[in-house]
């Protein structure tokens, strides 16, 4: 199972530019590593999506050049209160989701 | 009299040129626009340095997590806005790290990552700006211990 977590300021006011933390557990195997003589086959998160009351805010394209356990940060304009939800899938075809409340004052 | 304009104006043109071709020089420095990664991204439009600031340590102890910031100089309005931010690693297996794909709902635009690295390198990062231009900075890093090497 994948853990995921979502970091927001405290404090966010209206029209302010937020700052979006995220972090999933997630092996991201490059697919070149050996394991007992074995390969290791890819399997990395390739498709990451951050919907803001269902609207895309945000999105990233992801390979195995992604250290383990992909952090992301990055801003968006605080709008209404709502929900944040992160999306993603990996080369397993494994889907992921968070979401997190949004408190805009 | 005619002959003599014609030379008279291409004397003006020749003048010019030397500055002309270092200005198209100057535009692709950074990166190769033929490779066929940048190709895919920029459909061959001139890569210009500046705008974008790329964020990296000079010396990484290990390739395996390497923190990692771009920061593009732009308003971010629904006008004027970055659409994508395509970071390069040029030595890695999978050179095409991270794609960021940002909007006018993106307040400001920086990114914040963190990167595996395949042993020391130039890092790239190429912008594509709502107005169909590219811009694009580079940082060489020196890596102690590369990823993809194996961990026994």
């Amino acid at each position: 199972m994948t853990i995921a977590r979502i970091q927001l300021p405290e404090r966010i006011a209206r029209g302010d530019a937020v700052e979006v933390r995220v972090v999933i557990q997630h092996p991201m195997e490059t697919g070149f590593r050996v394991d007992a003589g074995k390969r290791v086959a890819r399997n990395a998160i390739h498709s990451l999506v951050c919907r803001y009351n269902g609207a895309e805010v945000f999105r990233a394209t992801l390979s195995p050049g992604v250290a383990a356990n992909p952090y992301i940060r990055f801003y968006t304009r605080a709008v209404d209160s709502g929900e944040l939800e992160f999306w993603w899938l990996d080369d397993d075809g494994v889907e992921g989701q968070v979401r997190t409340p949004i408190v805009v004052l | 009299m005619h002959a003599v304009n014609r030379r008279r104006a291409f004397v003006v043109l020749a003048s010019f040129l030397p500055f002309a071709r270092r200005a198209f020089a100057q535009a692709n420095a950074h990166i190769s626009t033929t490779d066929p990664l940048v190709f895919s991204f920029t459909k061959g439009a001139s890569v210009m340095p500046g705008r974008v600031t790329l964020e990296l340590p000079l010396i990484a102890d290990t390739g395996f997590s390497v923190p990692m910031t771009v920061r593009v100089d732009s308003p971010m309005t629904d006008r004027d806005y970055v659409k994508t931010i395509l970071l390069l690693a040029e030595r890695n297996p999978v050179r095409d790290a991270c794609w960021f794909y940002l909007g006018p709902r993106t307040a400001r635009a920086e990114v914040a990552s963190r990167i595996r690295l395949n042993g020391s390198q130039r890092v790239v990062a190429i912008a594509e700006l709502s107005d169909g231009t590219f811009w694009s900075a580079a940082r060489p890093v020196e890596v102690r211990e590369a990823a993809c090497t194996e961990s026994e």
